[in-house]
């Protein structure tokens, strides 16, 4: 298959991808109006959000068929990306000792 | 004098299999998800750490849901002409790329217009990053972190929107003379813009729902 029949294959999939991002929209802002307890609302946001980064990540950026160079910068910027998230969570919530130095 | 050529610009290199630019471009992407990334590490630490008293949700601090959620759905809309604008290109569709590629331009600029509206709107109601929730001056930095985050990311919008200006008015010359390498340097632009898509799917609901 040449390399213009395949891209206009995808394209019936870009367009199922943007209905679903609009309806994972309204999802988020549905679910925001129903004023949960920060306890779920907070994770429950945070994974529609993920779910929607995925879709434009995999189909948009073509990650879902990339070359695994790029696979591997992004895996290596990802576990910094968590450490600089657990970095906060950890001196709040005292469960990951991330301070051994600090004396407290 | 001779000209020095860059490699791999059309032809993928043998041991990565991508192009330079391509690899060049997800380098850069993966530096600015650090430079996001510790901005909401900030986020995240600033507000477990603030008393809950001093930290609104979006609508107290007086954004519009609405006006956010139609900003959202401008930027998912400009990524679909933007992955249309190069799938155009692929097919050989130069007049579709160029009616995608302007759809994804006025849309950038609808977001800015937007943002704009809502920043005045900000200041005519005397709040500033360094004013503090719900009064002037308490201590929360829920301002200071709105105004950072979606000026930085406001900032990306309009490098883009600029950058796209050049590619459509200028840079669309190369199509002519070397529509390969054409076809890249909008696949690289619309990797660039998919992230700034991308960053606002977070900001979203951080700032304006939660």
């Amino acid at each position: 298959m040449s390399d213009a029949e395949q891209v206009r294959q995808h394209v019936r999939v870009y367009l199922m991808m943007f209905l679903a991002l609009a309806v994972l929209t309204i999802v988020t802002v549905t679910i925001s109006y129903f004023r949960l307890p920060m306890t779920y609302a907070i994770p429950l946001a945070i994974t529609v959000a993920a779910v929607k980064a995925g879709l434009v990540a995999g189909y948009f950026m073509h990650l879902i068929s990339e070359e695994k160079v790029i696979l591997y910068v992004l895996l290596l910027c990802a576990s910094f990306f968590v450490f600089l998230m657990a970095l906060p969570v950890s001196t709040e919530t005292g469960i990951a000792p991330l301070w051994p130095l600090s004396g407290g | 004098m001779s000209t020095v050529v860059i490699p791999w610009q059309v032809k993928p290199h043998p041991l990565t299999g991508v192009t330079s630019g391509k690899l060049g471009i997800w380098l850069f992407l993966a530096s600015e998800v650090m430079l996001f990334g510790a901005l909401f590490s900030s986020y995240v630490l600033l507000r477990v750490g603030s008393p809950h008293e001093y930290w609104p949700r979006g609508v107290q601090a007086g954004l519009s849901v609405p006006i956010g959620t139609f900003n959202t759905l401008v930027l998912i809309t400009s990524s679909v002409t933007m992955v249309m604008a190069w799938a155009s290109l692929k097919m050989n569709q130069f007049a579709a790329f160029k009616r995608y590629f302007g759809a994804t331009i006025g849309l950038g600029s609808t977001f800015l217009v937007v943002k704009a509206f809502e920043y005045g709107t900000k200041f005519h109601h005397g709040i500033f990053p360094w004013v503090g929730w719900p009064q002037p001056t308490d201590p929360s930095t829920f301002n200071a972190l709105y105004f950072t985050l979606t000026g930085l990311h406001g900032l990306h919008v309009l490098l883009g929107v600029l950058a796209y200006l050049w590619f459509l008015f200028v840079g669309v010359r190369m199509w002519k003379t070397d529509p390969e390498r054409f076809t890249g340097r909008i696949e690289i632009c619309g990797l660039y813009w998919h992230f700034v898509d991308l960053v606002w799917i977070f900001l979203f609901p951080v700032l304006y729902l939660l």
